[in-house]
């Protein structure tokens, strides 16, 4: 029986030769990151801005003009009312109100609202987050994919050496600054489950990342007179098969997760597929190029201070 | 590598089979989960409020208030124990969060300052030291003397007042009749609350909305409530409070208080006998009985206040001595009214205002979406990476899929026994680990392929497949770790619960794709000695 092959056996693919223009190219990515998130910013979900969310179901296809005319006269400020998945679905967005005593003005907006819609709709769900809230909210989440970057940097630098370690470091942040341009450019909601779709990617990543280094580490004890350029490429093209096989089966259930799950994780799903392309992009054309800059010393590439390749290095070349 | 002990062999038979049996309950329906024998497990996998619906609300306690109270509570206390020595002072009051106060004459400054020493009393010190700390900072600048709470005394107070809120907020949850809520402290001074099928929390709500204060004052004859609007002044020993009704009628009211409402023992909704109107019935215990009738005894034919969080709710007059201990409140009530007020005056009053911080409710029809779209998600997602394993490995691909499942079951397995909350992006977290479990088998089935392809026969092939791979297999999970445990740490709800189904998935994937694959490869090589590998 033959087998399912995505990637042919011995695949040769010059990877480096092509660094020059996929480098160029992620930093023109990682610039407009920065551009975009200055310039257009994140479309904040009211868990980082504060405000109010309401979900409602009505019966038969909702009729959002009238809905936006029965809400408008309430004065709750900007209110956003969009369809949402279904025609029968409609969610509305309410800006946190100002001043200071603005959680309790929240839950005075909540009640409006529900005075105004009535008991003939269902209200699936209803958030309020306040703006105190909102503010910590804001500061862990930065502080969780900081904090999850470094210590990646410290495990890698703790497995292998510091100029992996800052290899892949690069791709990381290349990675999430790549996926936040998505977010700025697609305005997809930014909230806390798009934190958690940042740390994945940021695993996800590594992962693939780790993959290809501890090839590269390997081959190193294997050919000791290699050109570097020639040995990242050998154990790219060695990984290749296994990197597009655990992406094709990642994304297959993330793809099934996109269309059946439903549309309160879409967006969070929708960011880790855009991560997995990313993260195999950046683990072949990023971490193995800086690697590459930086140079490895080849006399103690036994790795760091990790053991377990360094104890069953195998003794055949 | 392919050689298995005895005893790894027999535990992981165990793992598995425990991994079996744990996650059967849940196929389970819950009605029939009685039939079940007792020695089998029981336990559920805990849905999250996402999935089964309810309400979850982050309660911020207002504790600025708490210091701001003790610091006038001081004051008092100060003034108390400076006319006990007989010290002249002046400029006593609060300035900047401490209390202040001059000595006149610079000689007493030594026996007002040991004096005001005497207030100060011993609490608790913190997490880090159990060395118990003073709860005041007395401090004297020649006759000017300050006194700040030590931090110590602070936190003391905002833990107790914590603690007594989260009683208290049980009592009124528990009056709505809900089942299994969660009321736990987070952080210093928040609570969170979990009501599950909960859809409609206004009542809750309006239930945490109120401190519940209450007291029965008698209503000032010195002048009406009118007058002293008018005068803009208002006689010592009164305060002018307003009706809670529409009208916001002004009502002179005593500061001294007749009876407080700690007194009360219970308090019941009912219906006046004359003419119909929801009330609320009460009861005092027998010091407030005593109170009460000693004081309608003696002012007869005068209004009293009944005062709730500084409205006064009404102002019935006082027609006869009332010695038996019980009344009737009637403020022109709706039933639903005088329903709350009975729970909240039952429940007893909080220490501090709360605020609700945040809050998250959803309806059962979207739990029930959520849950279904989850499923759906997650069989397709298997099917799809099932279908894909056995095109690409063949009989490999099998044993690959085997894994799987038994990564699956142990998931839910170890979910249901640490009673962990599936939320819905736990789902996803449970079928993003479907797509990466395959991860370990991939590594090693492609290395093999490698192996083979250099010429190795089939069983060092084999060995060497599985040796190599380990190294690559543990740090790219343990990567993955790292981002769930993070997750772990900052995320809430929801979140929380994808970084849990991402953690438990990590781990116990490495054990079925990678020992116990091993182990099934290492079986069948023995059974067939292949001369030649199709993979």
């Amino acid at each position: 029986m033959r087998h399912l092959k995505l990637i042919p056996d011995d695949t040769k693919i010059p990877f480096s030769r092509w660094r020059y223009v996929a480098v160029g190219l992620s930093l023109v990515v990682m610039v407009a990151a920065v551009v975009l998130l200055v310039t257009r910013g994140l479309n904040f979900g009211i868990d980082f801005k504060g405000g109010i969310l309401v979900e409602i179901a009505t019966d038969g296809p909702a009729d959002i003009g009238r809905i936006r005319s029965d809400l408008g006269g309430l004065g709750l400020g900007e209110v956003q009312i969009q369809e949402f998945g279904q025609a029968d679905d409609v969610l509305i967005r309410v800006a946190s109100p100002q001043g200071d005593d603005a959680e309790k003005a929240s839950q005075a907006v909540v009640e409006k609202i529900k005075g105004a819609l009535g008991d003939g709709v269902e209200y699936r769900r209803v958030e309020v987050v306040g703006p105190q809230v909102s503010g910590e909210l804001v500061e862990d989440g930065v502080l969780a994919v900081l904090v999850s970057v470094a210590l990646m940097l410290l495990y890698i630098w703790f497995r292998f050496e510091w100029q992996f370690s800052l290899g892949a470091v690069v791709a990381l942040v290349h990675d999430v600054l790549a996926t936040i341009a998505l977010f700025c450019l697609l305005q997809i909601e930014f909230n806390l489950q798009s934190i958690a779709a940042l740390l994945t990617i940021v695993g996800y990543s590594m992962n693939d990342t780790v993959i290809v280094f501890d090839r590269v580490r390997e081959n190193l004890r294997k050919y000791k007179k290699m050109d570097l350029a020639e040995l990242i490429d050998l154990s790219v093209n060695q990984t290749l098969s296994r990197t597009v096989m655990t992406s094709g089966t990642t994304l297959l259930a993330l793809l099934a997760l996109f269309v059946f799950g439903g549309e309160v994780i879409r967006g969070f799903v929708f960011a880790m597929i855009f991560g997995i392309f990313i993260g195999t992009y950046s683990s072949i054309f990023i971490a193995g190029p800086v690697l590459l800059a930086v140079g490895v010393s080849r006399d103690a590439t036994n790795g760091g201070l990790g053991g377990v390749s360094k104890e069953k290095a195998p003794g055949k070349a | 590598m392919l050689h298995f002990d005895r005893w790894k062999i027999v535990l992981i038979y165990i793992l598995c089979v425990a991994g079996l049996v744990y996650t059967a309950p849940n196929f389970v329906p819950k009605s029939k989960l009685q039939d079940v024998p007792a020695w089998l497990p029981h336990q559920q996998i805990n849905l999250g409020l996402d999935l089964r619906g309810g309400s979850y609300m982050l309660l911020g306690l207002e504790t600025d208030a708490l210091v701001r109270e003790r610091l006038q509570g001081l004051v008092n206390e100060v003034r108390g124990a400076l006319r006990d020595v007989s010290v002249p002072y002046t400029g006593l009051g609060i300035k900047d969060g401490s209390v202040v106060v001059r000595i006149t004459a610079p000689a007493d400054a030594e026996k007002a300052r040991d004096a005001i020493d005497g207030l100060s009393s011993i609490v608790a010190g913190n997490q880090f030291s159990t060395l118990p700390e003073r709860d005041l900072l007395i401090t004297a600048d020649g006759p000017q003397i300050s006194i700040v709470l030590s931090d110590a005394a602070k936190r003391a107070r905002v833990q107790s007042a914590v603690q007594q809120s989260i009683e208290i907020v049980r009592r009124r949850i528990d009056e709505l009749g809900t089942t299994e809520p969660v009321i736990q402290q987070q952080g210093i001074d928040r609570i969170l609350v979990q009501v599950p099928g909960l859809d409609d929390p206004s009542q809750l709500k309006a239930l945490l909305g109120k401190t519940a204060k209450m007291n029965f004052r008698l209503v000032s004859n010195a002048m009406s409530g009118q007058q002293a609007l008018a005068s803009r002044t208002v006689p010592a020993g009164t305060e002018l409070l307003y009706t809670s009704d529409q009208l916001k009628t002004p009502v002179l009211v005593e500061r001294r208080i007749m009876v407080g409402g700690d007194r009360l023992v219970d308090a019941q909704p009912g219906f006046d006998q004359r003419n119909g109107l929801p009330v609320v019935n009460f009861r005092f215990d027998a010091t407030g009985a005593r109170q009460f009738g000693e004081v309608t005894r003696d002012s007869v034919g005068r209004p009293f206040a009944i005062v709730l969080d500084n409205e006064v709710i009404s102002a019935p007059v006082i027609r006869e001595p009332i010695m038996g201990g019980q009344g009737q409140i009637s403020g022109n009530f709706t039933v639903q009214e005088a329903n709350n007020l009975a729970i909240l005056l039952r429940s007893g009053a909080l220490p501090v205002a709360i605020t609700v911080l945040e809050e998250r409710t959803v309806g059962p029809g979207l739990g029930a979406d959520s849950i279904r779209a989850g499923e759906i998600a997650a069989i397709i997602g298997s099917v799809a990476v099932v279908a894909f394993m056995i095109a690409s490995y063949g009989f490999f691909g099998i044993l690959a899929n085997i894994a799987l499942i038994l990564n699956i079951a142990m998931v839910f397995a170890v979910l249901s026994v640490l009673q962990a909350t599936l939320t819905l992006p736990g789902i996803a977290g449970i079928v993003l680990t479907i797509g990466m479990a395959v991860d370990a088998n991939v590594l090693i089935y492609e290395r093999i392929r490698e192996e083979v392809a250099a010429g190795k026969g089939p069983i060092p092939a084999i060995e060497s497949g599985y040796n190599r791979a380990l190294s690559s297999i543990l740090d790219a999970n343990i990567t993955t770790l790292i981002s769930a445990a993070i997750l772990f740490q900052m995320g809430s709800g929801p979140v929380r619960g994808f970084a849990v189904t991402l953690g438990i998935g990590i781990v116990t994937s490495v054990f079925t794709a990678f020992t116990v694959n091993r182990y099934m490869v290492s079986v069948w090589l023995r059974r067939r000695r292949p001369k030649a590998l199709v993979l």
